[in-house]
């Protein structure tokens, strides 16, 4: 499991590290939020998840998105813009989908997928399904009308949803402090009626553990359960960079977390030799994504027209204009 | 509640003002300027909205504020909309004048209820006995791969609404001037910022003026075609009438400015001598603010002087953020100059104007 869960992490901050590199070429004309230092939550939530149990994540869906099973070389291509990529080049980095993974959705509009999750929660049970959903979100989303009301109907319908707000304590510059008058998400939580409980977001073992027993309790049908995650963002809100240099954080507020970094913790837990075969055939998977990236072609104009609506859409959209 | 503000200067005073002034200044300074005449003016102007209090000041349009007016009357709010633009609507209706800022347009869906249910239907459903003298900026993404969510303009909804007025300045003088008559307004106004307007420059006068409500203005006189650009599209139409000129077309540009209440007589009455109009819009063309022009100019119109016309506007689809798609969803100069060519011509010319260096679409440049 230790291995399982390093190759995860390393994978997700080496190909997010790599984006970040390519992002100064202009290859990448796409908005890029990284999720790099906050691996650890969604790889510790996912691998405690069945392959058919569904995820919904926000733009900051890399992390997400592989910590789920997507595949890289379609996630690189999405940033890309090219016609292999996820969304065939068309919603970019912001709009991330795998739904042969369970992954059945991200959104740009924060908070918004929240309620999409309880939707296909009550689906599921609906169906008598025993997979289960979790939503991911920052604590920022919390402040949106949204996030009560979907607490409130999950509780109402007990649903089989899992809530994981990723709390890396900043929405944009903004501090949390500066935001919510009672910054303590889970007594929110507890409020609409559901166990929360808080985690160390870097504690990539204890979050799978705890994670895991809240997806049992989910599937023993005993309604929703909440886990707020506290972790970092250590690169600007969105794009490649460090933004100490804007003066709203200091750079000595990063600094335990990355000395707490999940991605090195772990790897110190594995044998040398064993790492070494891990780390070089994620290498190989990166190296091997971009180049499939770079060499995809990009969608032909005609497809600016295509999936508006289920019919063809390019003789459709004629009688449009 | 009436507050101690300066007095407008008259359309005569301020076209001398504009012609003598040569203060340059670009839009994002043009907002601020006025942001904060007003805020100087009358302690009843009040600033918030989603990072407008952070190191990036929304562009820079807010930059300097908190510290001049104070935490009480420029603070940035948590991430709550809907709860913001209602809260919003109960500081004006006890007579503060609020003014809500939105990074990106996108985002006034959430608060779509408070803006049309309440702000825009208070005074009438009350009335006359209150009024709701909010402004809400609010902002259209464009290029980078912004995408679906990050790129609509959606200010023809607002229009479709009785109560609530509906502008999109384009110039740097415009901004400030229709930023300035929106906040003295005692409706609610719809401020309408396209990002890529934020880099223009253009003459600004340093005292306080306003660009009132209801009048378009003619950017480029000429008799062959009328012009309207919307918004950033009055930028790509200006630049069009340039490429038309070279196949010898004038082309008779008009910035509409305020979209409700609309300058119907001055589109009007360029149609009338032109016969033909093309409206550019930077939002989609069905429902849109086009097709309202388009249908006031042929009501005021028919029976005396048929035209030819044509919309144009997002394509009918939703944004793609892969560059070439993006390319095409939007219109350009380029592309307006030939649909206005073949509206002069009466025919499909087929024809597309090798771009020029100097009249090269801006392009913004990430992360964002
Ligand atoms: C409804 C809405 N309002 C505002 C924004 C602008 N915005 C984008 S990301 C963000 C911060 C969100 O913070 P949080 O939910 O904590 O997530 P994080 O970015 O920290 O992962 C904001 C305000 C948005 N995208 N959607």
């Amino acid at each position: 499991m230790h291995a399982r869960l390093f190759r995860s992490l390393y994978r997700i901050r080496r190909v997010e590290e790599e984006v970040a590199r390519v992002y100064a070429t202009d290859k990448i004309k796409s908005p890029v939020h990284l999720s790099i230092g906050q691996e650890a939550v969604s790889v510790g939530v996912c691998d405690a998840l069945r392959a058919d149990d569904v995820v919904f994540g926000t733009y900051r869906g890399h992390a997400l998105y592989l910590a789920k099973g997507g595949d890289m070389n379609a996630m690189v291509a999405e940033l890309y813009g090219k016609v292999t990529g996820c969304t065939r080049g068309k919603g970019g980095s912001m709009h991330l989908i795998d739904t042969e993974c369970g992954v059945m959705g991200t959104s740009a509009v924060v908070g918004t997928t929240i309620a999409n999750a309880a939707g296909y929660a009550y689906s599921l049970k609906l169906r008598r399904s025993d997979a289960v959903v979790v939503c991911f979100f920052g604590d920022g989303a919390t402040e949106e009308g949204v996030f009560a009301e979907t607490l409130n109907f999950a509780v109402l319908k007990r649903l089989p949803l899992l809530f994981v707000c990723e709390n890396n304590g900043y929405a944009i510059h903004t501090s949390q402090a500066k935001r919510q008058g009672l910054p303590d998400i889970c007594a929110r939580a507890r409020a609409y009626g559901m166990p929360a409980e808080r985690l160390d977001g870097n504690d990539v073992l204890t979050l799978r553990d705890k994670a895991e027993s809240a997806i049992a309790k989910l599937r023993a049908g005993e309604g929703p359960q909440f886990i707020e995650a506290t972790t970092y963002r250590w690169r600007e809100h969105v794009g490649p960079g460090a933004d100490y240099h804007l003066g709203y954080r200091e750079k000595s507020e990063c600094a335990p977390w990355e000395e707490n970094d999940a991605v090195r913790v772990l790897a110190e837990q594995i044998p040398t030799e064993q790492r070494a075969v891990i780390e070089a055939a994620v290498e190989r998977e990166i190296t091997t994504a971009f180049e499939f990236a770079e060499t995809s072609p990009f969608p032909h104009p005609s497809e600016l027209m295509t999936d508006i609506f289920t019919e063809d859409a390019n003789d459709f959209a004629a009688c449009q204009s | 509640m009436i507050s101690p503000l300066a007095k407008a200067k008259s359309p005569q005073a301020l076209r001398e003002s504009i012609k003598t002034t040569e203060r340059t200044r670009t839009f994002v300074e043009a907002v601020r300027e006025a942001t904060d005449e007003e805020m100087g003016l009358d302690p009843n102007v009040v600033l918030f909205g989603l990072d407008v209090d952070d190191p990036k000041a929304i562009q820079g349009t807010t930059q300097g504020l908190v510290e001049k007016y104070g935490a009480e009357r420029v603070f940035g709010t948590p991430l709550s909309e809907d709860a913001m633009t209602g809260a919003a609507i109960g500081m004006a209706l006890a007579g503060l004048r609020p003014i809500h800022v939105h990074i990106r347009m996108d985002f006034l869906l959430l608060a779509v209820n408070q803006l049309l249910n309440v702000a825009a239907k208070s005074r009438y459903t009350y009335g006359g006995r209150v009024n709701v003298p909010l402004v809400v900026r609010a902002m259209i993404g464009k290029s980078w791969g912004q995408g679906a969510q990050h790129s609509q303009g959606l200010h023809s909804f607002f229009m479709h609404v009785p109560g609530i007025k509906v502008v999109a300045p384009s110039t740097p003088y415009d901004a400030k001037g229709c930023l300035t008559a929106a906040i003295r307004d005692d409706d609610p106004v719809l401020y309408v910022e396209h990002r890529l307007l934020h880099f223009q420059k253009g003459p600004v006068p340093t005292e306080s003026y306003t660009v009132e409500p209801g009048k378009a203005r003619i950017a480029v006189a000429g008799d062959d075609v009328t012009i309207v650009g919307i918004s950033y599209m009055q930028v790509e139409a200006l630049r069009a009438a340039k490429y038309l000129e070279d196949v010898g077309i004038r082309a008779e540009v008009i910035d509409p400015i305020w979209l409700n209440p609309l300058d119907t007589d001055t589109i009007a009455e360029s149609v009338r001598r032109t016969g033909r109009l093309l409206v550019v819009d930077t939002g989609w063309t069905n429902c849109g603010a086009a097709a309202e022009i388009v249908s006031r100019v042929a009501e005021r119109l028919q029976g005396e002087r048929a035209f030819r016309f044509k919309r144009m506007g997002f394509a009918p689809t939703t944004c793609p953020t892969t560059p070439g798609l993006e390319d095409l969803f939007y219109p350009n100069a380029r592309t307006v100059a030939a649909a206005a060519r073949d509206l002069v011509e009466g025919r499909a010319c087929n024809w597309l104007p090798t771009e020029r260096a100097d009249l090269r679409s801006i392009e913004f440049k990430g992360p964002f």
